[in-house]
């Protein structure tokens, strides 16, 4: 069933509007947690709403915002991620432009209760035009009183800026953006020191996704109990979810944590189904950084079980036979799908984006890519296949952040599940020479026998 | 078109300190890529050493900081390029719906390759890593405008409206339409 919160109001014309949006209950966070709480009360809230990080890592956020360290006489800041930039999410683009006050409004009251006086929204360099979308909403904000000095009488005072990106996936690692929000290369800090004790200009700063920042507003309005009764076990609340591939209806759908993998891809509410009436062949659930699965493995469990929509679900039979709810950037492919030229997207993908600070994912990725262009050239061994098996498991740990483990995983999910694929490409390559230029490929494993 | 004196223009110098003000005292380098792009938009769409120095000295930065800056994030161009830059997207969910197909069309329709620029200056194509348009793939981004659910006739309606337009398309310029 359909449970919507932060998309609640996205049918309603105009919701883009301060008017229409200040009509239809917005700003009610801002009011309640200025008026009628403290930023303890609110951080409480959080907490027991169990809501973790929308980006993709999933970290409780309540549990972030109360490692935030407070100084006295230090600045805090709140930045909020809108670098989306994994492969497959898209998710907080069509939050952002369609219901901008949502977001504005989760940095107020965000920043209230972190004590924080000034915070950024870094939004990625290509989404240019939400980043107008977004400045218009902040100067409506400003001329209603819900930004500046002495917000409502109350004494708080927040100012909201954009600051915007310039290409760079990197720069959605949390140390990397404030690299980047300093004017500098977008290299990921070594750890600890956390963001939380030496962030923006050394200070404490709570880096929150865009998702993250706009749940906090249900949060507040109805308490986190209510939060926490949606949703299943420790997946409390509601994903949005970007759904691309082949299938009939994709878009961003916003979910009851929980609910079956085999209705959101079915279900005309989601998905509708698989184009054309083709056959399910694999998923990546999560982004581009998490293990692709066959069709076998997405709809149940090794156990047999239902796989669900859930951080616990997803991630069961941990990478051997599951894979990661990530950032719910949902690809779906079809039967006819090379799984192998797909991954040669991906290996370049990483490659392209790696910042070259650690020579394992520097040169690992590299290394990756052009092992992968060999097999797709038809020049590939079946020693190849265990060479790139090998590479991705020495960049897997060994990296400053975890672009490392991004780049490796789809590469080992890839030739854990679809191993047979890479050896009909190296033992038949006059089959890939058809297929090179076309993105339809057919499919290659009856041709094995 | 030479550039005989780097200047922003009096608006773009007051758009620069007011980004500036956005940051505390003495972090006024974290306007360096807004104002990168501001540079970039302004002058002809690349970012030369002469801009990137006038960018340095407009933000009493010393020019490496700008370089390596510049050089490290992929929308600035370090070279001149086309009018309209057609960034096609080549990542998974726009591969799988057939980005690779606009691609070559593309190239086949305008006669150069990938990373080239066509010899009137009009077009450069480039392929570009996923631009958050997976579920209205394929995709392309030109200026600052998204153009969704490309299909091969749809490209040509696009590159025959930008040839008419005849003018530069930059990331920074207002869209009115969305």
């Amino acid at each position: 069933m359909a449970k919507k919160i932060l998309l609640k109001n996205d049918h309603i014309p105009g919701i883009q509007s301060y008017d229409v949006y200040r009509a239809n209950g917005g700003y009610a966070s801002v009011e309640k947690a200025l008026k009628s709480m403290t930023p303890e009360t609110v951080l409480e809230e959080v907490k027991k709403s169990g809501l973790r990080g929308r980006g993709g890592a999933g970290f409780p956020t309540g549990m972030k915002w109360g490692f935030l360290a407070k100084p006295p006489g230090v600045a805090r800041y709140l930045v909020c991620n809108a670098d989306e930039s994994e492969p497959g999410t898209f998710k907080d683009r069509y939050l952002m432009e369609r219901i901008p006050h949502l977001l504005v409004e989760g940095m107020i009251t965000s920043s209230f209760a972190l004590g924080a006086e000034t915070s950024y929204i870094y939004i990625r360099g290509e989404y240019y035009y939400i980043l107008r979308i977004l400045e218009k909403a902040i100067e409506e904000a400003y001329a209603n009183g819900w930004l500046g000095k002495n917000i409502l009488g109350t004494g708080f005072s927040h100012d909201v800026y954009m600051h915007i990106g310039a290409g760079a996936y990197i720069c959605g690692e949390e140390t990397a953006l404030l690299e980047s929000l300093e004017g500098k290369r977008g290299n990921p800090r070594i750890k600890p020191p956390f963001p939380a004790v030496a962030g923006l200009y050394g200070c404490p700063t709570v880096v929150n996704n865009v998702e993250t920042i706009a749940a906090v507003v249900p949060i507040i309005n109805d308490g986190g109990e209510a939060y926490a009764a949606i949703g299943i076990g420790k997946s409390t609340g509601t994903k949005l979810i970007s759904a691309s591939g082949h299938i009939n209806k994709p878009g961003v759908y916003e979910i009851e944590l929980g609910v079956p993998v085999e209705e959101f891809i079915y279900s005309d509410e989601y998905c509708g189904g698989m184009r054309n009436g083709k056959k399910l062949k694999a998923v990546v659930a999560g982004g581009s950084s998490v293990p692709i699965l066959p069709a076998d493995l997405i709809l149940k469990t090794a156990k047999g079980e239902p796989r669900l929509m859930s951080y616990e679900s997803l991630g069961d039979g941990g990478f051997v036979s599951g894979t990661m709810l990530g950032s719910g950037g949902f690809i779906v492919m079809d039967e006819d799908t090379s799984i192998v030229k797909n991954l040669y997207t991906f290996t370049r993908f990483y490659h392209h984006e790696s910042c070259g600070q650690c020579s394992p994912c520097r040169e690992g990725t590299g290394w990756m890519e052009k092992i992968m262009h060999k097999i797709l050239d038809g020049h590939g061994t079946l020693n190849d296949i265990d060479l790139l098996w090998d590479i991705q498991s020495k960049i897997e740990g060994k990296t400053i952040c975890p672009l490392g483990e991004a780049a490796a995983w789809p590469v080992a999910a890839a030739i854990r599940h679809f191993r047979s694929e890479f050896e009909n490409y190296v033992k038949n390559p006059s089959s890939i020479r058809d297929v090179k230029h076309y993105f339809r490929v057919n499919n290659l494993e009856p041709a094995l026998n | 078109m030479a550039v005989a004196e780097i200047k922003f223009t009096d608006e773009t110098l007051a758009l620069v300190q007011k980004m500036v003000k956005r940051y505390p005292d003495g972090k006024h380098k974290s306007a360096l890529i807004p104002v990168l792009h501001l540079a970039q938009a302004e002058f002809d769409g690349w970012l030369s050493r002469e801009v990137m120095d006038y960018v340095a000295s407009v933000l009493k930065l010393q020019p490496i900081e700008v370089y390596e800056v510049a050089s490290f994030y992929s929308m600035f161009n370090l070279k001149p390029v086309g009018k309209c830059v057609l960034e096609i997207c080549r990542t998974s969910s726009c591969w799988l719906m057939g980005a690779e197909d606009v691609v070559r069309h593309i190239e086949k329709k305008l006669g150069i390759r990938e990373g080239q620029t066509t010899a009137d200056g009009m077009f450069t194509i480039k392929t570009v890593e996923c631009l958050g348009s997976c579920g209205t793939a394929p995709m392309l981004q030109c200026g600052a405008e998204y153009f969704e659910n490309l299909s091969l006739e749809k490209v040509d309606i696009l590159i025959d409206k930008l040839k008419q337009e005849n003018k530069r398309r930059t990331y920074t310029e207002l869209i009115s339409s969305k």
